[in-house]
């Protein structure tokens, strides 16, 4: 336990000294702040453009943190050899994985706190109240930057930092369009190719389970099923996910 | 005496290339390193050297045989307790400062703070890297690097430390330096093991060595033991004696200055030698009588392969 502790701090120590971290805050906080031009912009209620386009920014950047900082915080610790020094260490190497998993969802939340509140800060210039509503949007996208986290360790532990971003971008890419699948199932007819179709849309990430943003942003309910199914279907995913990446990180030489 | 290390017949093959093609590193490696000695590991580049110390650390898995620290399973992390090491190329993160780095190695070794608060400082300075303690690594000389990656190797006082190639990219004094650490850690009664393919640096400070040629131990055993005492042949230079009658006592080489230096290889022959210098009341300007060394074992070991 003090083993995967000690390495999620040296993780977050080591995302929050990278310069590509900062460059996505910045463009994060721009993009959010880019909302507010176009608020001016258009006639009608404004304050659901803030939002809107927000929730959108913390969806997109906090994703491409995920992927970008996962994958290269795992990867280049493989790469550079930093790894030889640390697995001669009494650690087993899940131990090494959980840890740098722990220490990158750390820095997602700080993160995805520091966006969140942006969008709180602008919301309240226009409505003079704290809209704590639009944090249960940002719940489920954590629950989706969280499930990224692990899918880009899962590339890191036998791929190149390159090709493992490259590799998440395509699950989150995946992820956010199997949905149209269902679509698809419902205008086939029954049949083989109907199952494996479902199949596929079982086996695949299915991300949209976990987007609220529009409900929240139009004042809509999120339906009481959400909190239990959102949740559930992340933690068992990650926990796959991560349960995989452990076991090719067992069997790995380091060369 | 008990045994620290001990590998028996490690194999190892790795696989290159897009249509896979194994090439064998490792042929069989028979180690047996003793607790409190200095143990050297000497080969060529690309003998196999790194790629036995990988395996000791579990950083690569063996194809065949077994390794065993402290009597446990080396994968044991209890066994790795009491391991230290240094990589061949140091790589640190380069974003934390000296102290920080230590601190988190020793964090990883769950030693408590007032125990860190006190070995730190203490191991920044026995590698004389007290003023570089709060530089991030980022900016450290390959000297630099490889001194606090010594310092590192010995954060939770190690019984056993294992270098490979602590003398690589040092200067003649970094390199006394590293050297008189390792004596230090001897006579504190730690194991060593440390890898280099430069011979004066094993002769000079190990009691038992291993030679690996091509992924086989050629040669294993109490460094006088390998190399004998014995004179294989005396080198006399002189001036004023012609060079026709020394070629009876010996292998001639001219010298610049109507030097000429003859090889003997018999006591009787140096006789003879000194005796026509005396008669002809000639100079001597050298005489050296060559034992053989590590490296001529060496040499006969790498071209014999
Ligand atoms: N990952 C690898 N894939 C293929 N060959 C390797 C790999 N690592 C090392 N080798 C080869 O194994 C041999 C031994 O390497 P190494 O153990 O690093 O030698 P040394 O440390 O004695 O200089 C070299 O010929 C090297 O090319
Ligand atoms: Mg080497």
């Amino acid at each position: 336990m003090t083993a995967i502790w000690t390495i999620a701090r040296n993780t977050f120590k080591e995302a929050v000294r990278d310069r590509v971290l900062y460059l996505l805050l910045f463009f994060a906080g721009a993009s959010i702040g880019l909302s507010q031009v176009l608020a001016l912009l258009t006639v009608g209620d404004r304050v659901k453009i803030v939002k809107d386009v927000g929730l959108a920014a913390i969806a997109f950047f906090g994703a491409l943190m995920a992927i970008l900082i996962g994958t290269g915080l795992v990867a280049k610790e493989i790469e550079k050899r930093t790894i030889f020094t640390l697995l001669a260490k009494p650690i087993r190497r899940h131990e090494f994985l959980l840890g740098k998993f722990a220490g990158l969802v750390l820095v997602l939340l700080v993160m995805t706190g520091l966006m969140s509140l942006v969008l709180l800060l602008l919301v309240f210039a226009h409505t003079l109240t704290v809209d704590l509503k639009l944090l249960a949007a940002v719940f489920f996208l954590l629950l989706e930057f969280i499930l990224l986290t692990a899918v880009a360790i899962l590339f890191s532990c036998f791929s190149t930092p390159i090709l493992s971003s490259l590799y998440s971008l395509g699950f989150y890419l995946i992820g956010h369009f199997s949905w149209s699948l269902v679509t698809l199932i419902k205008k086939m007819s029954p049949g083989p190719g109907r199952t494996v179709v479902r199949g596929l849309h079982l086996l695949l990430p299915d991300l949209e389970i976990l987007n609220y943003k529009t409900e929240v942003v139009h004042g809509l309910p999120i339906p009481a099923a959400a909190w239990l199914a959102g949740p559930a279907y992340a933690v068992v995913y990650t926990a796959v996910v991560l349960a995989i990446a452990v076991l090719v990180f067992r069997r790995r030489d380091f060369v | 005496m008990s045994r620290v290390l001990e590998l028996e017949n490690v194999q190892k093959a790795f696989k290159l290339g897009f249509i896979p093609k194994t090439r064998q590193v490792l042929k069989g490696i028979s180690l047996a390193v003793d607790e409190g000695e200095v143990f050297g590991y000497l080969g060529p580049n690309g003998a196999g050297k790194t790629t036995t110390i990988k395996c000791v650390l579990g950083l690569i898995f063996p194809d065949a045989g077994t390794i065993r620290m402290f009597g446990r399973s080396y994968l044991d992390p209890k066994a790795k307790a009491g391991l230290g090491f240094l990589p061949e190329n140091p790589y640190f993160y380069d974003y934390l400062t000296a102290v920080e780095f230590l601190d988190f190695y020793a964090r990883l070794f769950g030693i408590p703070a007032e125990v860190r608060s006190e070995r730190i400082p203490r191991l920044l300075k026995m590698t004389s890297m007290e003023r570089a303690a709060d530089l991030p690594l980022r900016k450290f000389s390959r000297g630099m690097l490889q001194r606090v990656g010594l310092a590192q190797a010995l954060i939770n006082d190690p019984s056993l430390v294992i270098l490979d190639e602590p003398l690589g990219g040092l200067d003649p004094l970094g390199r006394k330096e590293i050297r008189d650490i390792i004596l230090g850690l001897r006579d504190a009664g730690k194991t060593v093991v440390f890898t280099s393919h430069i011979l004066q640096d094993i002769e000079m400070i190990c009691r038992r060595v291993a030679i690996i040629v091509g992924g086989r131990i050629l040669s294993q055993g109490r460094l006088a033991d390998l190399v004998s005492e014995k004179v294989l042949f005396t080198e006399i230079t002189v001036s004023g004696v012609p060079e026709a009658e020394l070629a009876a006592h010996g292998e001639c080489v001219s010298e610049p200055g109507g030097r000429v230096m003859v090889k003997v290889y018999d006591e009787p022959g140096v006789e003879a030698v000194l005796e026509s210098v005396r008669v002809r009341r000639a100079r001597i300007h050298s005489l050296v009588p060559r034992t053989q060394t590590l490296e001529d074992i060496f040499v006969d070991m790498v071209k014999t392969t």
